[in-house]
């Protein structure tokens, strides 16, 4: 996967032949590693991770206030949740903010990243700045937000006439206007790499092919740029969906949540009752929706990038 | 074949630079501007008043502390992805067991776990473990989360070192243990600069953890720092976004010199 951007080659076939696994017998695990050098990191891992995603699934069931000691309540939080206006509110805040984000961020992104695979004059320099965003925490970016949008003292306080009052954190609809626009510009230059190695990875021959047959710049983008870029399209939108589930720095900077409870996504309710209600156990419910939610859209991950085949970056180029 | 240049998209690609210029030329020019400037003038308009106050108004607001904190989780988590990622990825390699393969499927599903649905339980373990409020209590959490992308990284990395040179080795009798010091860490340089680059952008720009698991000043990293001085002076613009920028100079320098690798790392994400 690191080789992206040189293997625009196509793939040498002997040499994906060779990948292919033999049978394990005697000789061919002579000087292999076995799987102890897997341990440490898995060990770590699983204490630090999987420990407490187990943790998370029991802590749901309890009632929690961070002081006494966690005592069992069955499915309470549970059922207060399915009964709480404000979770129901945020989930559908959740979706609407991730399908915001696919919605803006896939077609700007591919745009980009299509042209920033091409051999423009300037493209070393302007990438350098474009890729900025990529660069800076959720945090340094929801703050340079916050500061450029301020009502009394931002860029809305300047151009009324785009703005009107001002105040965007005051309205729910320009609240998550914003949400989604400071989103999209934190992580489209992401979504644009993605597409620029892959659009450097689609075999120019079909371009000449389309040239001899004299189909135009826009028809060979809508008929070979777009469908070869397919998987990638898949892979891109899939980490949309997981990060815009998990939106959290920016709603606790920009909005707080509100006005009122009006951008309270999940991730911030959890954050909000866990932490600052010290409701841990509804928390831990509220978390346990997203982990399912966010495992659910990684297997498919997993299965439509073929991950999980543990195949060269340089195979299958195509 | 010469193409002539594509105006449309250049066109597109001028309008994102100004979405993403723009912003960034207000956050340098803020900086160095005057709190009544720039209360006075608005955002866009050009400095007419020069002054450092907005940086070292940071370092009087703690940030020399909180910076030291920063640099000692990174350098801790890229030591513990260091240790633990090269012999994974080796052993996700090369070794034919069943085991890996399971561990593999572990690391790809760890993937998908996100630090806020582990945040209650990793509250309650760090306390348990009397590490709440201490840097340590930072790090491991901080590490654990980078493992599963820079064992994909790494991994695709050193799945590109030719079959026949471990073939050659193992024809000489190398153990594994020669084979990874000899053959595959010399020869997973780049990955290895990529799992660096990829981990210390983590691990600065890490918010949630330092967030949930320390309290005092003296614990308090960089993001940390911005989100309180937010809070607490969101008033003074100016010198609010020199922090923004103070906490933005390492990763910039790192960007300059390791945009290769960063950006080889990033792109790999996206897989095939």
């Amino acid at each position: 996967m690191t080789t992206q951007i040189t293997s625009a080659r196509p793939a040498a076939g002997p040499r994906k032949e060779s990948r292919r696994r033999p049978p394990a017998s005697s000789a061919t695990t002579v000087g292999r590693p076995g799987f102890a050098w897997a341990l440490p990191a898995a060990l770590f891992f699983a204490l630090f991770a999987i420990v407490p995603l187990i943790m998370v699934a029991v802590l749901s069931f309890m009632s929690w206030d961070g002081i006494s000691p966690p005592e069992f309540v069955g499915t309470d939080n549970w059922s207060r949740l399915v009964d709480d206006p404000v979770m129901l509110k945020s989930i559908w805040l959740t979706l609407l903010l991730t399908v915001l984000g696919v919605v803006l961020q896939t077609p700007l992104s591919i745009l980009l990243g299509v042209w920033a695979a091409g051999h423009q004059r300037n493209r070393a320099v302007l990438s350098v700045i474009y890729f900025i965003p990529l660069l800076l925490s959720a945090t340094a970016v929801s703050v340079l937000w916050r500061a450029l949008l301020d009502p009394n003292f931002g860029i809305p306080a300047d151009a009324t006439w785009l703005f009107g009052d001002g105040n965007l954190f005051g309205e729910q609809a320009t609240a998550i206007g914003v949400l989604a626009f400071v989103s999209t510009w934190q992580f489209t230059p992401f979504h644009t790499l993605i597409y620029q190695g892959a659009a450097r990875a689609i075999p120019p021959v079909l371009y000449q092919a389309a040239e001899i047959d004299g189909a135009g710049r826009y028809r060979q983008f809508f008929h070979i740029t777009l469908p070869q870029l397919r998987t990638s399209m898949i892979t891109s939108m899939i980490l949309m969906i997981v990060g815009g589930l998990t939106t959290f720095e920016t709603v606790l900077i920009l909005t707080q949540g509100g006005p009122g409870t009006d951008t309270t996504i999940s991730a911030y309710y959890m954050y909000d009752k866990a932490f600052k209600s010290f409701d841990y156990g509804t928390g831990s419910a509220i978390a346990l929706a997203l982990v399912v939610a966010s495992t659910i859209i990684s297997l498919i991950v997993v299965r439509v990038s073929g991950y999980d085949k543990m195949r060269s970056s340089a195979e299958g180029v195509s | 074949m010469r193409r002539r240049p594509n105006y449309l998209a250049g066109a597109g690609s001028f309008v994102w630079l100004l979405l993403v210029g723009l912003p960034l030329y207000v956050l340098l020019a803020a900086t160095l501007r005057t709190r009544q400037d720039y209360a006075e003038n608005g955002p866009v308009s050009l400095p007419d008043s020069f002054t450092l106050d907005n940086f070292t108004g940071a370092f009087d607001s703690g940030f020399g502390r909180y910076f030291l904190n920063t640099l000692v989780v990174t350098a801790c988590v890229i030591g513990i992805v260091l240790l633990l990622v090269p012999p994974l990825a080796y052993a996700i390699v090369r070794s034919r067991g069943r085991a890996t393969s399971v561990i593999f499927r572990l690391f790809l599903l760890g993937l998908a776990i996100p630090a806020q649905a582990v945040i209650v339980p990793m509250f309650y373990l760090i306390s348990e473990a009397g590490l709440y409020d201490n840097l340590l209590g930072v790090i491991l959490p901080t590490a654990a989360f980078c493992l599963p992308m820079s064992a994909l990284i790494l991994s695709g990395a050193m799945r590109d070192i030719s079959p026949e040179l471990y073939e050659a080795m193992a024809m000489d009798g190398a153990s594994p243990r020669r084979m990874f010091f000899q053959l595959v860490v010399p020869l997973s340089r780049g990955g290895l600069s990529t799992i660096v680059v990829f981990s210390a952008l983590q691990a600065w720009n890490g918010f949630l953890f330092p967030l949930v698991l320390t309290q005092s000043d003296s614990t308090k990293v960089v993001t940390l720092g911005l989100y309180n001085f937010q809070t607490a002076h969101g008033i003074d613009i100016p010198g609010l976004l020199g922090a923004v920028v103070l906490s933005m100079v390492p990763i910039l320098l790192v960007y300059l010199f390791a945009r290769r690798a960063l950006v080889q790392g990033l792109m790999g994400v996206g897989g095939k």
